[in-house]
């Protein structure tokens, strides 16, 4: 029965109905990981500064994320008088559609993809470079100096550490020959430790020098420095619309980790050394090691937040352009004489 | 007949956002339709099977070139900008050069014989996968015409520097 749907003219459709519910577990799954992003950042800033963080809503403050939901949801929507209303409306739903989007092209553990497409990294590009309209639009339409200011900032930041980023990633697609995320994953098990990570430590560190920049984040966080420009470049944006750019913040948090964790630290899978050590662990589904090293690099996320001070915007410009692109065009000349050697 | 429905609404939908770009009062609103229409080009390219080109056409034309056009729009002091004149005393002539040259395309049009097809037919490209075969033709075949191009960007960034850097 079911194979006669399957090659039946019903194919097609059943195809679809798979790729729609891989499309909705997917999205759910990751808001709630949105959701509980910030739980766990309170939590960890909270234990580093010898605080306990959120505790009153449910035990621990495990529920926490939740009201907070509930209270943005049910918050008044407010646009300013004086605002380009269209683009103003329209600039919070980019930064969530490209993040959202770049879910699709992400594979979470062998042959778990929604799109497996041949040119995934640079799709994921693409999509992250779109996130900085969203900040720009905003910045401009909300017709005030501060989300202004926020958005320029932004848009040079993102711009600069577009470059860097990209050009760490070559380095990667040197040694795998492919720009196919599951490709690169699997080109990665040739090691006996699993792992681009280890080869490619300049552009690990480069990319999440700029995965960091890139997402706004402390020690970069200069587009909604609070002491300069209230909030940013959504001072003016508050209820849904403000969620939005809250959510895609984090969802970006997680495909930068994502992509860090199937660039250079091997994806669903473990090193091969290891696996022939201990073969039990064999057994354990990808997923697990996928999520356990996406959730160290959201750690680490947290971990700089409470650690380092914020940049200056000078500075910042000089770390993209005079240390990253160079480090990043160099990192690229020696793989390429290392592949051409051997 | 789906193929010809999908190229139908991208080249009547790219033209009509082409002629938003070029109407808008405010440049901003300009911009953003244009990056809408950018949008539609790598739509094209994807039919084409061109992936790549898709790809890149996002990253480079939307994703760094518009957001560098928006960041000088939005310098500019848009009051101003807004009340102008929107067109030059000029325009017959600006009509009359467009309309004989959309006369002259319209024309050679119907002369255009297409050359012999290559080696890269929609299934080689497919088994090969478009990257790799851009990648080949690109750094073989049309090497000098590639380092030429790239010669022409790095005078074109060294002049950019050389201007900025001159003060006063």
């Amino acid at each position: 029965m079911i194979d006669s749907a399957l090659t039946g003219s019903y194919g097609y459709l059943f195809n679809i109905a798979i790729i729609l519910v891989k499309i909705a577990v997917v999205v759910g799954v990751a808001m709630l990981h949105v959701t509980y992003a910030t739980y766990f950042e309170r939590k960890v800033i909270g234990h580093m500064q010898i605080r306990l963080g959120p505790m009153r809503v449910g035990p621990h403050g495990i529920l926490q994320p939740i009201a907070d939901m509930l209270k943005l949801f049910f918050k008044e929507d407010i646009v300013p008088a004086e605002a380009d209303k269209p683009v103003f409306k329209i600039a919070p739903v980019i930064p969530i559609f490209a993040t959202l989007s770049s879910l699709a092209a992400i594979p979470f553990f062998e042959g778990f993809v929604i799109a497996d497409i041949n040119i995934g990294l640079l799709y994921l590009f693409a999509m992250s470079s779109l996130a900085a309209y969203g900040v720009v639009m905003a910045g401009w339409a909300s017709n005030s100096k501060y989300s202004f200011l926020g958005g320029l900032r932004s848009s040079a930041q993102v711009i600069s550490y577009e470059v860097a980023m990209g050009l760490s990633l070559v380095g990667v697609m040197i040694l795998s020959g492919s720009l196919n995320l599951s490709d690169i994953v699997k080109a990665q098990q040739q090691y006996w430790h699993g792992m681009f990570l280890i080869p490619q430590f300049l552009a690990y560190f480069v990319f999440m020098v700029a995965a960091f920049a890139e997402t706004n984040r402390t020690p970069f966080d200069l587009p909604e420095a609070e002491s300069e420009l209230v909030a940013g470049y959504f001072v003016e944006y508050s209820g849904i619309r403000f969620a939005w750019y809250y959510a895609a913040e984090y969802l970006g948090m997680i495909i930068m980790s994502s992509i860090a964790v199937l660039c250079f630290w091997g994806g669903w899978t473990i090193p091969p050394v290891i696996a022939d050590a201990v073969p039990a662990l064999k057994v354990v589904p990808g997923i697990v090691w996928f999520l356990g090293k996406v959730y160290f690099h959201i750690f680490l996320y947290y971990w700089v937040r409470a650690t380092v001070p914020r940049y200056r915007y000078d500075q910042l410009m000089a770390l993209g352009w005079k240390v990253l692109i160079p480090l990043a065009l160099a990192n690229i000349v020696v793989t390429s004489i290392i592949k051409f050697m051997s | 007949m789906l193929p010809k429905l999908f190229f139908g609404y991208f080249a009547i939908v790219m033209i009509a956002l082409s002629l938003a770009v070029i109407t808008r009062r405010n440049p901003v609103h300009s911009v953003l339709w244009m990056l809408v229409l950018f949008f539609h080009i790598a739509g094209l390219y994807l039919f084409l099977n061109a992936e790549f080109l898709a790809a890149v056409q996002i990253i480079l034309y939307a994703g760094a070139i518009l957001v560098l056009f928006l960041f000088v729009i939005m310098m500019f002091n848009l009051k101003e900008e807004l009340t102008a004149e929107r067109f030059i005393g000029e325009w017959p002539i600006g009509v009359a050069l467009g309309i004989s040259i959309l006369m002259l395309m319209f024309f050679s049009m119907s002369k255009i014989t297409t050359g012999p097809p290559g080696q890269y037919t929609i299934e080689a490209i497919k088994a090969e996968t478009h990257t790799k075969a851009i990648g080949k033709v690109l750094y073989t075949e049309y090497l000098f015409p590639f380092e030429i191009a790239s010669l022409i960007l790095l005078i074109a960034i060294v002049g950019a520097i050389v201007l900025a850097k001159k003060r006063g």
